[in-house]
Order: C-alpha cells, then sequence, then structure tokens
C-alpha cells in the first residue's frame, strides 16, 4: 500500500515533528495588533494630509489660529526617542540577568511618563491660547492625531509598568517582556512621523 | 528565540489547568475559554441576528409593495422606520450575521481542529473577543428603541447626513449606531489576531503550509484583509463620532473638512470587507466539493495564491464606489481597470472548483447541494458587477435596484448559502447527530428558488430606473405604473415564501439535535483533521497525549493505491 503508483506520485516526507514558532504567539500577536495601529495612524495622517491639501491658499495654521509650539516639542521627543533606547537596553539586560533590567526599565518609564507629562502641559497651553477641537479643523486633527498617541503611549506605560512589577516579583517572562516592548517600540516610532506630519 | 516558545506553550498549559477546574454548570457555557463553546456563542448570536435582520427585510418589502398599508407584526411604517430598518437590515446582515458566523464561528470552531492544537492561542482574548460582539450586538438593538429611532443615514453612513443630528433627525442612534460598530470591530480585531496566531505557530507536528485545508487559509487570509483595513476605517469612525458628540468640523465643508474624506475611509475597508466574508464561504465551499466528489481539490496552490492576489487587489478597488461622487475621471479609470481584474481571480476559483467537480464521483448531499448552489449565484453575482465596475454603465446604474440585486446576488451566496454550507456539513461534528437529509433538501430548494424570484424582478426594476432608499414609489409617477409594481409584489411574495421555509430549518435542526441519527466521528469520509476526534469533541479536542500528527494534505481522496477512497491526513499509511 506504501508504494506509490507512477500516476500518483507521493513525495517523500520525514517524519512529523514539533516545530519552534518562528516569532513567540504573543510577540506575533502584538505584531498584527501593530499592523492594524499603523493602518490607523496612517488613516488619520492621510486625512490630515487631505483636510491640508485643500486648505484656500495654503494658510496653515488657519488664520486666528496660534502656532504649534514646534521647538519645545522637539526637545520633548527627545525624552520619549531615548526612552525607546533605554527599553532595548533593559532587554538585553534581562537576557543576561532579570534583575538587571530593573533600572533601565524604570527609567524608560519615566522618560515615557516626562514626555506625555509635558505633552498635557503643552495642550493646557494651546487652549489657554485658543485652540480648541472646535476651533478649526487645524485644532480638530491636533487634538485628535496627538491624542491619540497620548491614549497609545498611556496604555503602553501601564503595560510598562505592569511589567515592572512582575519583574519585582521575579514572576516576568521573556515573552512577556518582549510583547509589552513591542508595543512601547511602536509608540516611540511611530510619533516622529507624526510630529513631522502634525506639527511641520 | 527559543526561551520564549517555552515560555508561551507554558504559559498556556497553564491556563488550561485551570480551566478545568472553571466554572462549571451554566456558567461553564457563558464564561467558557474553549474555542467551541466561543464558536456557538458567535454562531447562536448570529443566527439570532439573522432573524431580526429577515423580520425587518419583510417589513420593508411589505411597504415597498404595498405602500401605507399596516405590516402585519408591525403596524404602519413611517418613512423614518423606513430608513431606520434598511439601514439596520444592511448593518446587522453585514457586520452581525456574515462576519460573526462566517469568520468568527466556523473559524473559532474549525481553525484548532483543523490543524490539530488544543485550542486557539489566547483562549481568554478570545472569550474577551466573544463579550465586546455582544455588547456591541446589544447597544445596536437598544439603538433602535432610544428616542427619534435607530439611525437611518444607509449603513455606509455618508455624512453630513450622518453626522448632522438636523439632517438625521436621530441624534443618539447614530451616535449608538457609530460605537456599537467599532465595538464590532474591535471584537473581530481580537479574534483575527488569535486566528493568524494560531494557524502559524499551533499546526499539528507535520502538517506544512501546503497541507493545511483551504477553509482555514481563507478565514486567516479574511482576518489578515480584515486586520489591513480596518484601522482607516475606525480612524474615520472617531472623526464622525467627533463630528456627532463633540462637534468638530472633520466633514463639514463649510468649515474646512471633507466629506468624501469619509468615503474614502469608509470603502478602503468597505470593499476589502467584500472579500473578508467571501473568502471564507468560498473556503467552505471547496472543501465541501473536493469531499463530496472524492477527488482531489484541482490546484490547491493555485487556490491559495489566487486567494493571496484577490486579496491584494481588493485594497485597489475601493474607489468604484463613488464614481459618481465627483472624484476625478481619469482616477476612475484606474480603479475601473483594478474593479475588473479582480474578477479574474475570482473566475479562477470558479474554474477550480468546475474542474474539481469534473470527473469526480459526486454525492448530492444537503451540503454539497449548498455549495454547488454558491458557486451558481455567486456567479450572477460576479457577472452583473461587470456593469458596475465599469465607469461609463455605473453612472447610469449608481443607486439603482441593480446595484441592490448586484450586491444580494453576492451576499446572499456568502452571509446565508455559505453559513449553511458550513452549518450542515459540520452539524454532526458540532452536535454529534446527522440533519434529515429530505428536510434539508427541501429547505435547500425552498429558499434557493425564492431567492432567484426576490432579486431577479429587482435587475429589471433597476434598469428600468428604480432608485434605492425610497419610502414609497407612488411619489415617483414613472415609477409608480403597474407593471413595475408587480414585479415589486413578485419580489416580496417571494420573500415571504423563502422566509417561511427557514421554518423547516429550524424545525430540523432542533429535531435532529434531540433524536438525529448518531454521526460517529467521519460521517462524510472525509480527510481533515477534526473527523478523526469524537462528535462532539471534547474539551482540548483530543485526548492530551494522542493528539494527531499529519502525514499528507487534506485532499488525497481517491487514491489509486488505496482501498478507501478517502486517506485521513493523520494516518501514517
Amino acid at each position: 500500500m506504501n508504494a506509490a503508483s507512477a500516476a500518483y506520485p507521493i513525495a517523500e516526507r520525514s517524519a512529523p515533528m514539533r516545530r519552534e514558532p518562528l516569532i513567540a504567539s504573543g510577540v506575533l500577536g502584538m505584531l498584527i495588533f501593530i499592523f492594524t495601529e499603523v493602518m490607523f495612524f496612517a488613516g488619520l495622517i492621510s486625512a490630515h494630509a487631505i483636510v491640508r491639501s485643500q486648505v484656500a491658499g495654503q494658510l496653515w495654521p488657519p488664520y486666528g489660529q496660534p502656532r504649534l509650539p514646534v521647538e519645545q516639542t522637539a526637545i520633548n521627543s527627545l525624552a520619549l526617542l531615548v526612552s525607546g533606547v533605554v527599553l532595548a537596553f533593559a532587554w538585553f539586560a534581562y537576557k543576561r540577568e532579570p534583575a538587571a533590567a530593573r533600572i533601565p526599565l524604570l527609567l524608560s518609564i519615566l522618560l515615557g511618563a516626562v514626555f506625555v507629562g509635558f505633552q498635557g502641559m503643552e495642550w493646557m497651553a494651546m487652549l489657554a491660547e485658543g485652540l480648541t477641537i472646535q476651533s478649526s479643523t487645524y485644532g480638530g486633527f491636533f487634538y485628535l492625531i496627538i491624542g491619540a498617541h497620548a491614549i497609545h503611549a498611556v496604555g503602553a506605560l501601564a503595560a510598562l509598568a505592569w511589567a515592572f512589577y512582575k519583574l519585582e516579583h521575579t514572576e516576568l517572562t521573556a515573552s512577556q517582556l518582549s510583547t509589552v516592548s513591542t508595543f512601547w517600540y511602536f509608540v516611540v516610532l511611530v510619533w516622529p512621523i507624526l510630529y513631522v506630519k502634525v506639527y511641520l | 528565540m527559543a526561551d520564549t516558545a517555552v515560555d508561551v506553550q507554558h504559559a498556556e498549559h497553564h491556563g488550561h489547568a485551570d480551566h478545568h477546574h472553571g466554572p462549571q454548570g451554566l456558567l461553564k457555557y457563558v464564561w467558557s475559554t474553549d474555542h467551541k463553546i466561543i464558536a456557538m456563542q458567535y454562531l447562536f448570536t448570529g443566527m439570532f441576528m439573522a432573524v431580526i435582520g429577515g423580520y425587518m427585510a419583510y417589513v420593508f418589502r411589505m411597504q415597498l409593495a404595498f405602500p401605507g398599508i399596516s405590516v402585519p407584526g408591525f403596524g404602519q411604517v413611517s418613512p423614518g422606520e423606513y430608513n431606520s430598518l434598511v439601514t439596520n437590515h444592511g448593518s446587522i446582515m453585514i457586520f452581525w450575521v456574515a462576519m460573526p458566523v462566517l469568520i468568527a464561528a466556523f473559524g473559532n470552531y474549525l481553525i484548532p481542529l483543523m490543524i490539530g492544537a488544543d485550542d486557539m492561542v489566547f483562549p481568554r482574548i478570545n472569550r474577551l473577543s466573544y463579550q465586546i460582539f455582544l455588547v456591541s450586538a446589544i447597544l445596536l438593538l437598544a439603538s433602535m428603541f432610544v428616542q427619534g429611532g435607530g439611525f437611518g443615514g444607509a449603513w455606509t453612513a455618508y455624512p453630513p447626513l450622518s453626522a448632522v443630528a438636523e439632517y438625521n433627525q436621530t441624534a443618539l442612534g447614530s451616535s449608538m449606531w457609530l460605537v456599537a460598530v467599532a465595538l464590532e470591530f474591535v471584537a473581530f480585531l481580537l479574534g483575527g489576531i488569535n486566528f493568524i496566531t494560531t494557524l502559524m505557530n499551533s499546526r499539528a507536528p507535520g502538517m506544512k503550509a501546503y497541507d493545511i485545508p483551504i477553509v482555514c487559509w481563507m478565514i486567516v487570509i479574511a482576518s489578515i484583509l480584515f486586520m489591513l483595513s480596518v484601522g482607516p476605517l475606525i480612524a474615520g469612525a472617531v472623526m464622525l463620532l467627533f463630528d456627532q458628540v463633540l462637534g468638530t468640523g472633520f466633514y463639514d465643508p463649510a468649515r474646512g473638512g471633507d466629506p468624501i474624506l469619509w468615503q474614502h475611509l469608509f470603502w478602503f475597508f468597505g470593499h476589502p470587507e467584500v472579500y473578508v466574508v467571501l473568502l471564507p464561504a468560498i473556503g467552505m465551499t471547496i472543501d465541501v466539493i473536493a469531499t463530496f466528489s472524492r477527488k482531489k481539490i484541482f490546484g490547491y496552490k493555485l487556490v491559495l495564491y489566487t486567494t493571496v492576489a484577490t486579496g491584494v487587489l481588493s485594497f485597489f478597488v475601493w474607489a468604484h464606489h463613488q464614481f459618481i461622487a465627483g472624484i476625478d475621471p481619469r482616477m476612475a479609470n484606474v480603479f475601473t481597470i483594478t474593479t475588473l481584474l479582480i474578477s479574474v481571480p475570482i473566475a479562477e476559483m470558479c474554474f477550480v472548483i468546475i474542474a474539481t467537480l469534473y470527473g469526480g464521483s459526486i454525492r448530492l448531499t444537503t451540503p454539497m447541494l449548498w455549495a454547488l448552489a454558491f458557486v451558481a449565484e455567486f456567479l450572477i453575482g460576479g457577472v452583473t458587477g461587470i456593469f458596475l465596475g465599469a465607469s461609463g454603465a455605473d453612472i447610469y446604474f449608481h443607486d439603482t435596484y441593480f446595484v441592490l440585486a448586484h450586491f444580494h446576488y453576492t451576499f446572499f451566496p456568502i452571509a446565508i448559502i455559505g453559513s449553511f454550507i458550513g452549518f450542515t456539513y459540520w452539524f454532526p461534528k458540532m452536535f454529534g447527530r446527522m440533519m434529515n437529509d429530505t428536510l434539508g433538501k427541501i429547505h435547500f430548494w425552498g429558499t434557493v428558488i425564492p431567492f432567484n424570484f426576490i432579486f431577479i424582478p429587482l435587475f429589471v426594476l433597476g434598469i428600468g430606473g428604480q432608485h434605492r432608499r425610497i419610502y414609497n414609489y407612488q411619489h415617483f409617477p414613472e415609477l409608480a405604473g403597474p407593471e413595475m409594481y408587480q414585479l415589486r409584489v413578485i419580489a416580496t411574495i417571494s420573500l415571504l415564501v423563502m422566509l417561511s421555509f427557514q421554518l423547516v430549518f429550524f424545525y430540523n435542526c432542533i429535531t435532529s439535535w434531540i433524536s438525529g441519527e448518531k454521526a460517529g466521528k467521519n460521517p462524510w469520509k472525509a480527510n481533515t483533521l477534526e473527523w478523526t476526534t469524537e462528535s462532539p469533541p471534547p474539551h482540548g479536542n483530543w485526548p492530551a497525549d494522542d493528539m494527531p500528527n499529519v502525514y499528507r494534505g487534506a485532499y488525497e481522496y481517491g487514491h489509486p493505491d488505496r482501498e478507501e477512497d478517502y486517506w485521513p491526513q493523520n494516518q501514517p499509511s
């Protein structure tokens, strides 16, 4: 019965073996989620670009609307980028010795929190200058896009804080840390694009 | 990377052990993380919503055929109620019937069983997915009973009608509708992550990419399409919700916004969405056709590559919904070409099905009849789509009943016939008993024949110039002639006939469930892994020490070297 007939050849196959997944399930699930998030921000950015391109006389910001704090935000962005780099160091430290990841992980969370805090202060200043979500599509897109990023940043920081808590109790697994970090890298890396598109 | 993988498997087993000692009794069914129970939850919720969607169709079809009568079971239909019924019929049938039944129910049920896994990779995310879906369904149904009534701005929700409460008169209803749709997307986002990850990482030892049953591939490719297309729509929906609730002007041209922007964001999702629901249905069709032709699929890899090609092309056709929305005619030409191109891969799939049937040893069981009907009816839907995809012809056909009949000829085979293919084929596995074949065939003919009598008259009406979304054609003298009313009456009576034949289906389900013939493990003599376990499968699908191994592809039917005409994937020789 094993002999394959000439009309119907059967390729030789190796015996069934359990394969190691190419990407661990947690990270893979997070990556798929991030693809969706990339498309979400792509949708916001293209909506912004379309509306901006239709403004009469290319006047952006529109007449009577304040200019966004380009320079302060550039400096603040550095805090976020450094936070991402520090988190990478936390990962390498964890691979060496889990407890060694404590300091870089905490530093990364603090830098992220500094970024979100300064963004919040900036919003208060902009509101005081008369830029609201209703005042123009300029204001609407600013609060919508930067707010969407802020919600992601806060969510990712909460996830990192959870990872830190697990690390303190020596319960954090490598896959948990890499899953959570993947999300924070997304939040860090999408920011420069948003900054260039919305602020400049 | 290796140690992380072990961690995950570890965590998975841990979660599993917890579940065995988890909730008991009724709570076991509402709070379970078992993929089969979640699949049932999706299936029954979807069927319940289908009944509501069918009831809505009955009410507004009665109003169209006999304007102004008091519809039995509803009463007089006001214009606002008519708009709300039409809108919610569309939303329910696409988002709360086609999606949960085809992708979520069959995806959840079939993927782990067909690839030899004990459960999904993320069982608790799976449970969360259904819970969010249930909330979205309740929110949608509740939106029809709030002040002002349910949203009536069509399921595509074009602004400014959907954005401005003075225009649509349903301030609360439209916001609730929008939030319900957004929540439903979140539910399928979580489900889709599970499907893709499970197919990638949990396959049985020995199952290579080309040994995966087509229906699993199709559901996963559909999930990938959904993942890639839904982001922009969520972005657009947030902007629309802000316009409704916070008073922003994203879609308001008077304040610098752009109403066409919504159409782009909506259809960038909306067109891939057609393929999101089509692919699982066509996957089930191909599986069923191979089983009941007792023959290997003609061109497994061709189907797979064709599916990927369809998926890629489906992202470049969306503006064919907007040919008369004032887009640049040069852009319309580009989208005409891509739209006509996408019929090529779908036609290839139809040829694959026909070539599989050719020379097969065909068994006309109920699921096979449904599968054949799918091909025949979907073909009509596809061919009439050519007229609409050509921008010149579409200028006349746009927003007529020709469009409506066309997409019902695609969506009815997908959502209704597709669900019946899956349900009748896997019923023995799900409930352990066979369905009554005679009743199944009565239900089949009683559904498919009236279906054609509903929608062929609507093609004719559409060519005659009958526009969609009109409450009462008596207000339009050129559309109120007796010959047009006759066609409307034929369509409505056929709908009544079709709906009444669904009672046969429900009767058949209940009696077969209670007292049908015992199915055994493999009543159809099929190859795929789900037929190697008990019917219904126990928790964990197979005994933990006897998980299946895979030795060959899923479609080795009628092999000349074997005495039986099938060769299960898990048999070494």
